[in-house]
C-alpha cells in the first residue's frame, strides 16, 4: 500500500506541476503583445507600462514563473484586470454554484442510469433494453448546448414551470442539472448494463439461482455488489467531461459558476481570471481523480498489490 | 432487406454531411444573403427550413456550416491520430526514459477536464478555424497516444516481433512492418468516435463564440443565434441541433459496428 500511495501521489504531483506550467504559459500564447490585446493599441504608454508591471511581463521568464509559483502557494492568483479584485476572491464567489450544479448533475445521471441500465440488463433483448439503449445512443449524441435551449423552450417558455436562467432556488437548478447530467447518464446506463450482464453470467449467480433465491434477491444481493466497481471507475473517468461540460451548461443557463466566469473573462481578455479558472477546475479534477484511485485501492486489494 | 437497411442507414447522414461540406461553395452566397422581408420566416414557403433573425436561409446556412464541422473534424482527428500514434509508438517501443517522459506529458494533458483546455486555448489564441483545429488537436492527440502505446506494449511481446529482432531487423522497420499493420484497427475505431466528439466540440466552441466568426455559419453559432428567438421561431435552434445529432449519432453507430466487426476478426 505504501508503494502504491507513493506512486499515485508522485504522478498527481507531476500532473499538478504540469498543469500549473501550462496555465502559466497560456498568457504567452496570446498572439502579439498581451498588453496590446488587453488595452488596445491606442492606450497611453504609462498605462501599458503599469499593466506590464502588474502582470509581471517586464521581468525575465524565470522570474515570472517563480513569482507565479510563490503567489500560488499564498493562494494569490493575481488581480482581475476588469474588476480590480483578487482572482482568488472572484473564484471563491463562484465555487458554490459550480459545485451545486456538478453534484446535482451527477445525481440526475445516477437516477437515470442505474434503473435504465439494470432494467436493460434484466430484460435483455426486450423492449426495455431497446428503449434504454436508444436513450443511451441519443443522450450521447445530443450536445448540452442544444438540449439546454430545448428544455428551456419546453419547460420554461411553453409550460412555465421553471425559470429560464439564473440561480434562484431549487427550481432553477433542475434544468441545468438535467442538461449536464444526460450525457453522463447515457454513458453510465450502457456501462451498468454491460457490467451487470457480465456478472449475471458468473457461476456464483447461477449458484444463487440454484439455491432458489428470488430473482430480486439474486440481483440486489449478489449481482449488483459485484457490478458497481467498473461503474465507479467510469464515473471517475467521466468526471472530467462533467466539469468541462459544466462550462458550456453554465453559459446556456447563465449559471453564476466558474464556467461562466471563464467565458466572461475570455470575452473581456481578462487573462489572469482565465488562468485562475482553468487552474482551479483542473486541479480539482486531479485531486478528485487521485482520491478516487486511492479509494479503490482501499476497497479492492488487487489494485494496490498490482501497483 | 430490413436488416441490411438498418446496417447501411447510419452511412446516409455521413454521406450527406460530406457531400454538403464538399459542395459548400454553392451555398456560400445564399447563406450570407440578408433578406429583410424574410426575417424569422417560418419553414415552408420561400425557403424550406425558414429564415433566421437576419432573413438568411437556414437551409443554406446549415449547408455552409457543414463544411466547418467537416473540415474541423477531419483536420483535428487526422492531426491527433498522426501525432498520437507517433508518440505512442515511440513510447511503447523504446520504453525506458522516453516512455516515462512522454507518458508524464500525456498525464498533464489528461489532467485538464474534457473540453476545458480547448476552450482556454481557443479563447487565448483568438477565434478562427486554424486556431480551432490547433486547440482541439492539442487536446485530442493524448487519447491516441495512450491507445497506441498500450497496443505496442502487448504487440512487441509477440513472437513474430521477437523473431524479426533476432534476425537483426532495425527498430523502425519492425515498427513499420510488424507492429503498425496490427495496430490500426483499434485506432480507426477510436478515430470514428473522435470524429463524433470533435463535431460536438467544434459546435460547442462556436456556440461559446470561440469558433469561426460571423457572418460565417457554424452549426454551433446557429444554435446560439437562435436561442434568443426560441419562442417565436424554434426552427432556428431546432435545425442545426438535429443536424449535429444525426451526424454524431451516425458516427457513433458506425464506430460501434466497426468495433464489433474488428473484434470478430481478431
Amino acid at each position: 500500500m505504501g508503494l502504491f500511495l507513493l506512486s499515485r501521489l508522485t504522478s498527481a504531483l507531476f500532473a499538478t506541476l504540469g498543469v500549473v506550467l501550462l496555465v502559466f504559459f497560456l498568457i504567452h500564447l496570446v498572439p502579439g503583445d498581451p498588453v496590446d490585446v488587453m488595452l488596445g493599441e491606442s492606450a497611453q504608454p504609462a498605462d501599458r507600462t503599469a499593466l506590464r508591471a502588474s502582470l509581471g511581463l517586464d521581468q525575465p521568464l524565470a522570474q515570472q514563473l517563480g513569482g507565479y509559483f510563490s503567489g500560488l502557494l499564498r493562494l494569490d492568483l493575481g488581480l482581475s484586470l476588469h474588476k480590480r479584485q483578487p482572482v482568488s476572491q472572484l473564484l471563491a464567489e463562484r465555487i458554490p454554484a459550480t459545485l451545486e450544479l456538478a453534484s446535482a448533475a451527477l445525481i440526475v445521471a445516477l437516477l437515470l442510469a442505474l434503473p435504465l441500465g439494470i432494467l436493460a440488463a434484466l430484460k435483455r433483448g426486450q423492449g426495455w433494453d431497446w428503449g434504454a439503449m436508444g436513450f443511451s445512443m441519443l443522450g450521447a449524441a445530443i450536445p448540452n448546448f442544444w438540449l439546454g435551449p430545448m428544455l428551456i423552450l419546453l419547460f420554461s417558455l411553453w409550460l412555465g414551470w421553471t425559470p429560464v436562467s439564473g440561480r434562484d432556488g431549487v427550481t432553477s437548478l433542475i434544468l441545468p442539472a438535467i442538461t449536464l447530467g444526460t450525457s453522463l447518464a447515457a454513458i453510465l446506463a450502457r456501462m451498468v448494463r454491460s457490467s451487470l450482464l457480465e456478472v449475471l453470467g458468473e457461476d456464483f449467480v447461477r449458484t444463487a439461482r440454484a439455491k432458489g433465491l428470488s430473482e430480486w434477491r439474486v440481483v440486489s444481493h449478489h449481482a449488483l455488489g459485484n457490478a458497481w466497481l467498473p461503474v465507479l471507475t467510469l464515473i471517475g473517468l467521466q468526471l472530467g467531461a462533467l466539469l468541462g461540460g459544466a462550462v458550456v451548461t453554465e453559459v446556456v443557463f447563465d449559471w453564476p459558476g466558474i464556467g461562466s466566469l471563464l467565458i466572461e473573462a475570455i470575452q473581456q481578455r481578462d487573462y489572469p481570471v482565465v488562468q485562475g479558472c482553468v487552474l482551479l477546475i483542473s486541479l480539482t479534477y486531479v485531486s478528485v481523480n487521485t482520491l478516487t484511485d486511492l479509494a479503490y485501492a482501499w476497497v479492492d486489494p488487487r489494485i494496490r498489490l498490482d501497483g | 432487406m430490413g436488416e441490411s437497411m438498418r446496417r447501411w442507414l447510419p452511412l446516409l447522414p455521413i454521406l450527406l454531411w460530406a457531400l454538403a461540406a464538399l459542395s459548400a461553395d454553392i451555398a456560400a452566397d445564399d447563406a450570407a444573403r440578408i433578406q429583410l422581408q424574410q426575417i424569422l420566416a417560418p419553414p415552408g414557403g420561400m425557403s424550406l427550413l425558414g429564415c433566421d433573425d437576419l432573413g438568411r436561409s437556414i437551409l443554406f446556412r446549415l449547408w455552409s456550416g457543414a463544411r466547418i464541422s467537416f473540415v474541423v473534424a477531419l483536420g483535428v482527428v487526422s492531426l491527433s491520430l498522426l501525432v498520437g500514434t507517433l508518440v505512442g509508438l515511440l513510447a511503447g517501443y523504446r520504453g525506458g526514459w522516453p516512455d516515462l517522459v512522454l507518458m508524464r506529458i500525456v498525464d498533464v494533458f489528461l489532467a485538464f477536464p474534457g473540453i476545458l483546455l480547448a476552450i482556454a486555448l481557443a479563447g487565448v489564441m483568438g477565434p478562427g478555424i486554424d486556431n480551432l483545429i490547433i486547440a482541439l488537436s492539442v487536446v485530442g492527440w493524448v487519447g491516441y497516444a495512450r491507445l497506441a502505446r498500450g497496443q505496442v506494449l502487448s504487440l512487441k511481446q509477440r513472437e513474430h516481433v521477437t523473431a524479426a529482432r533476432a534476425l537483426g531487423m532495425p527498430g523502425w522497420r519492425i515498427l513499420g512492418w510488424h507492429i503498425l499493420p496490427l495496430l490500426w484497427a483499434p485506432l480507426i475505431v477510436e478515430a470514428t468516435f473522435g470524429l463524433a466528439g470533435t463535431v460536438i466540440a467544434e459546435a460547442g466552441l462556436s456556440y461559446l463564440g470561440l469558433g469561426v466568426q460571423p457572418p460565417q455559419a457554424s452549426w454551433g453559432s446557429m444554435i446560439r443565434d437562435g436561442a434568443g428567438y426560441m419562442l417565436m421561431t424554434p426552427h432556428m435552434v431546432l435545425a442545426p441541433g438535429v443536424a449535429i445529432m444525426l451526424v454524431v449519432l451516425s458516427l457513433n453507430l458506425i464506430g460501434d459496428r466497426l468495433r464489433d466487426w474488428l473484434d470478430h476478426r481478431v
